[in-house]
C-alpha cells in the first residue's frame, strides 16, 4: 500500500468524513489518493488560512477533530496563524502538510519551509515522518494526540517520496507513547479538600472557561451551580457553560466584562475556577486579582495551574469528570446575602448601548436572540467579538466560535463556514467587523460554492474600531491608521467626523453579488427584521448583511491596562 | 523571590528536532537557561539532557510542567535537592607562553588537580573535570595570570542522581 493510501485509511479510521484541503507540488499525490473517494468529502477553500479557520470552526462546533491537508512552502506556512488561533483556543486539529522529499530536505528545494520547526512552539505537536514504516503509527498518534487531553493543533509534515512509497497496509489500533500520556482520572483527595474549602465559604464564586465547554460538561456544571447555589461568572470562551438566562450566572469577566461579574471576582471569598488559564485579559492588574479569595483550579493542563495565579487547591483532571466527581460530594450552600447582592449588581448594572441611537451592535444580537433557537455564532476579532460576548445569549457550548486566546482577526467567517459544514441543520452567522470580513473575504468563493446559506453579519463602522476606541480613550483621539474609509487625498489629522467623508471600499453588497451571493445594508433599526428575512430567504448562498452602525460607537465597560477588575469605565 | 541554582535531568526521545524544540520552549517562554547539554543514554531511542537553571521557585515549577507537556518528553526529573554527582569539562588554552608561565601553570595543574593535555613551544592546555562553579574559580584564575592570551570552552554541566547519599 502506498503512503498516500494508508493516509487515506487513516482518515476513515479515524472517522473523519470531511477535511480543508488546498492541493500543491508536494501534496499532489495524495489529493489523487482521495479523488472519486465517497466517504470523505474535501473542501476547497481560496486560502490556507481561511482553510485552517474553517476546519477549526468544524472542530469547535462538532467536537470532531479538523484536518487540514496543505502542500508544502507557503501552503504550510499560511497555516501558521491558524495553527496558533486553535493551540491557544484548546481545539483539536490535525494539520498535513506536503514536504520536499527526503533527499531534498535543508537543500532549500523549492516550496521548502521547516514547518515542524516554525510551527513548533505554536502547536501540541509537530513532526516530519522521516520513514514509510513509521507513517501509520505517526497518523495514529497524531489524532490521538489531537483530540485528548488538552485538545490541540498537531501538523504532520510527510516528505513526497514517503507518500509514493510501499508499505504496510496496517494501522494500529492502539497508541502507547512514553511521552504522551494525558491524566484520565479524578483525585479524589482533592475533589474532597475543594468541596469542604467551597463549604466554608461565605462568598463563593465558580469562574468557568472554555474547559467546560471543551469536555461537554455543561449539564454537569448547570447541576453543580444549582445544586451548591453559587453563582456562575464566565471567561469568553467559558460562555455558553451554563445557559446565559440562567439565574445564577452573572456574565463574563475580564477587561470588558459585567459589573457584577467583575466586582464579584473582587468580593468572593474562594473563587472555583475551571478549565481557564487566567489569562491576562480576565485577571486585569495580576497582582490584585481576586485579592479576598482562596482559589481552587481544575484544569487538565497542569501548566496552566499557578502560572499566571497561586493556587490554593489544584486538581489536574478533565473538567467534565471533575465536576462529577464534585457532584458526588456537594451540598446546598447557604449564601443567600452574597448571591442576592450579586443578582442586584446584576440588575442595577447590566450591560447596555443605550446610549446610542438608531442601529446598534446590541440590538443586532438581540434580535438574533429572540428570533434564532441556538443558533452557531462566529465572531471575528475585535469590537464585534466584545460585543457579542457582552449581549449574545447562548443555550450550552459549541453555539460561539471566538478567537478568545490569540485574537486573530479573519477568523470569523471561514470558521462559520466549517461550522455549517459540520452542522447542517443549524443556523450560522458569523459577526464580523468591517475590518476583520476583508481578512479572508475570498472565502464568498467557498461558501457560494457549497452553497452554504450563511448569514453574514458586517459591523460596519469604518474603522478598525477596538484600536479605535483605544485610540479615542487611552491616546488622545489620535486615529493612527485605524480609518479604513481614508483616502490619500484626505486631510491630515482629520477628527471631524460631520464632514462628508470619501466613499467606503468595498461596497459590500456589490462585493457579494460579484461572487453571486446575497448582500443587504441597513442603517436603521427597524430595518433588523427585514434583513434577516431576507437572508433566511436564501437557502443556497451566504448572504452579507452590511449593518452600518454609529462609527465611533465604544464597548463598555472597559478595564484599563494595569487597572484591577472592578477599576471599570462604565461608559 | 528566591533565585538559586537548579538542575533538572530530563529524558527525551532521540530524534531529530528535539533539542531544538527543548531549547526552544525555554527561551520561547523566556526561561534563561545557564547550561544544557544532551547525549544519547544506554538505550540509543533515548537522549538524556541535563538543564541547568538560574531561577525562582514559581518559574521552575512551570519550567517543569511546561517541559513535561512536551510529547517528546519521557521524564522529567527535579535533581536540584537530591544527591547527585555533577561535572563540567572545561579546556582551558594559554598562548605565547615563557618558560615561567609554563611553570606555572604545571604548578597550578598540580595544586588544582587539573591535567595538562596537550602542549608545544609557546601553548599549553589543561583540562579540567570539576563542578561549574570550580570551573569559574578555574578560569578566572586563568583570567587574573594570563590576562588576554587564554581561550577557555567548557560542556556544560552533566549530572546524575547519587548511588549513596553522598554527593558532588
Amino acid at each position: 500500500m502506498k503512503g498516500t493510501e494508508i493516509i487515506v485509511k487513516a482518515l476513515k479510521e479515524e472517522g473523519v468524513d470531511t477535511i480543508f484541503g488546498y492541493p500543491g507540488g508536494q501534496a499532489v499525490d495524495i489529493f489523487d489518493a482521495l479523488y472519486g473517494e465517497k466517504e470523505i468529502e474535501v473542501i476547497l477553500p481560496r486560502h490556507e488560512q481561511a482553510l485552517i479557520h474553517a476546519a477549526d470552526g468544524y472542530a469547535r462546533s462538532t467536537g470532531k477533530v479538523g484536518v487540514c491537508l496543505v502542500t508544502s512552502g507557503p501552503g504550510a506556512t499560511n497555516l501558521v496563524t491558524g495553527i496558533a488561533t486553535a493551540n491557544y483556543d484548546s481545539v483539536p486539529l490535525v494539520c498535513i502538510t506536503g514536504q520536499v522529499p527526503l533527499g531534498l530536505m535543508g537543500n532549500d528545494a523549492f516550496q521548502e519551509v521547516d514547518i515542524v520547526g516554525i510551527t513548533n512552539s505554536i502547536c501540541k505537536y509537530a513532526v516530519t515522518v522521516r520513514t514509510r514504516e513509521e507513517l501509520p503509527r505517526i497518523l495514529k498518534e497524531a489524532f490521538y494526540i489531537a483530540r485528548t487531553g488538552r485538545p490541540g493543533p498537531v501538523v504532520v509534515d510527510i516528505p513526497k517520496d514517503i507518500q509514493q512509497a510501499e508499505g504496510s497496509d496496517a494501522y494500529p489500533e492502539e497508541v502507547n507513547m512514553r511521552g504522551y500520556k494525558p491524566n484520565q482520572s479524578v483525585h479524589v483527595g482533592q475533589i474532597k479538600k475543594a468541596v469542604s474549602m467551597l463549604k466554608r465559604a461565605k462568598k463563593p464564586l465558580f469562574l468557568i472557561g472554555g474547559g467546560v465547554n471543551i469536555s461537554g460538561a455543561n449539564e454537569e456544571m448547570r447541576q453543580l451551580a444549582e445544586t451548591t447555589g453559587v453563582p456562575v461568572i464566565t471567561t469568553i470562551m467559558g460562555k455558553g457553560a451554563i445557559p446565559s438566562d440562567h439565574r445564577l450566572y452573572l456574565g463574563n469577566i475580564g477587561i470588558h466584562g459585567s459589573y457584577a461579574a467583575n466586582h464579584a471576582v473582587s468580593e468572593c471569598d474562594v473563587l472555583f475556577s475551571i478549565g481557564t488559564r487566567f489569562n491576562d485579559r480576565i485577571t486585569g492588574k495580576i497582582s490584585e486579582f481576586a485579592k479576598n479569595a482562596k482559589i481552587i483550579h481544575i484544569d487538565i493542563d497542569s501548566a496552566s495551574i499557578s502560572k499566571n495565579i497561586v493556587v490554593d487547591i489544584p486538581i489536574v483532571a478533565d473538567a467534565r469528570l471533575a465536576i462529577m466527581k464534585l457532584l458526588e460530594y456537594v451540598a446546598p450552600l447557604k449564601n443567600e446575602k452574597w448571591v442576592e447582592q450579586l443578582l442586584q449588581w446584576k440588575e442595577e448594572y447590566p450591560i447596555t448601548m443605550n446610549n446610542y441611537d438608531g442601529l446598534t451592535p446590541e440590538k443586532i444580537i438581540q434580535y438574533i436572540n429572540n428570533h434564532f433557537e441556538s443558533p452557531i455564532v462566529t465572531t471575528d476579532v475585535g469590537q464585534n467579538q466584545l460585543w457579542a460576548t457582552q449581549y449574545l445569549e447562548l443555550q450550552s457550548g459549541r453555539h460561539f466560535l471566538t478567537s478568545g486566546g490569540l485574537g486573530t482577526m479573519g477568523y470569523g467567517f471561514p470558521a462559520a463556514i466549517g461550522a455549517k459544514i459540520g452542522n447542517p441543520e443549524s443556523t450560522v452567522i458569523a459577526i464580523s467587523g468591517d475590518g476583520g470580513m476583508q481578512m479572508n473575504i475570498q472565502e464568498l468563493a467557498t461558501a457560494v460554492a457549497l452553497e452554504l446559506p450563511l448569514i453574514l453579519i458586517v459591523l460596519n463602522n469604518g474603522y478598525l474600531g477596538n484600536v479605535r476606541q483605544w485610540q479615542e480613550l487611552f491616546y488622545q483621539k489620535r486615529y493612527s491608521n485605524t480609518c479604513l474609509r481614508y483616502r490619500k487625498s484626505c486631510e491630515d489629522n482629520c477628527t471631524d467626523k460631520s464632514k462628508c467623508c470619501p466613499k467606503y471600499t468595498p461596497d459590500f453588497i456589490k462585493l457579494a453579488e460579484s461572487y453571486e451571493a446575497y448582500g443587504i445594508r441597513i442603517s436603521k433599526e427597524e430595518e433588523i427584521a427585514r434583513a434577516f428575512d431576507y437572508a433566511l430567504g436564501h437557502k443556497n448562498a451566504p448572504t452579507i448583511i452590511e449593518c452600518v452602525i454609529e462609527r465611533e460607537a465604544n464597548v463598555f465597560p472597559i478595564v484599563p491596562t494595569g487597572k484591577t477588575l472592578d477599576d471599570m469605565i462604565m461608559d | 523571590m528566591k533565585v538559586k541554582k537548579r538542575y533538572i535531568s530530563l529524558y527525551v526521545e532521540n530524534r531529530i528536532g528535539v533539542l531544538a524544540k527543548i531549547s526552544g520552549l525555554l527561551a520561547g517562554k523566556s526561561y534563561n537557561l545557564d547550561t544544557l547539554t544532551v547525549g544519547v543514554t544506554e538505550d540509543p531511542a533515548v537522549s538524556r539532557m541535563t538543564i541547568g537553571l538560574t531561577i525562582d521557585d514559581i518559574t521552575f515549577e512551570q519550567v517543569k510542567k511546561q517541559l513535561n507537556r512536551c510529547v517528546v518528553v519521557i521524564k522529567v526529573i527535579d535533581i536540584s535537592e537530591v544527591p547527585i554527582h555533577k561535572k563540567e569539562l572545561l579546556f582551558i588554552k594559554v598562548s605565547s607562553c615563557t618558560e615561567k608561565d609554563k611553570a606555572e601553570i604545571f604548578r597550578i595543574a598540580q595544586a588544582f588537580e587539573l591535567e595538562v593535555i596537550d602542549y608545544d613551544r609557546k601553548n599549553v592546555m589543561v583540562q579540567c573535570v570539576k563542578t561549574e562553579g570550580a570551573n569559574n574559580d578555574m578560569i578566572a584564575l586563568f583570567n587574573d595570570i594570563f590576562v588576554n592570551r587564554i581561550e577557555v570552552v567548557r560542556g556544560g554541566s552533566v549530572a546524575i542522581e547519587a548511588i549513596s547519599t553522598r554527593s558532588q
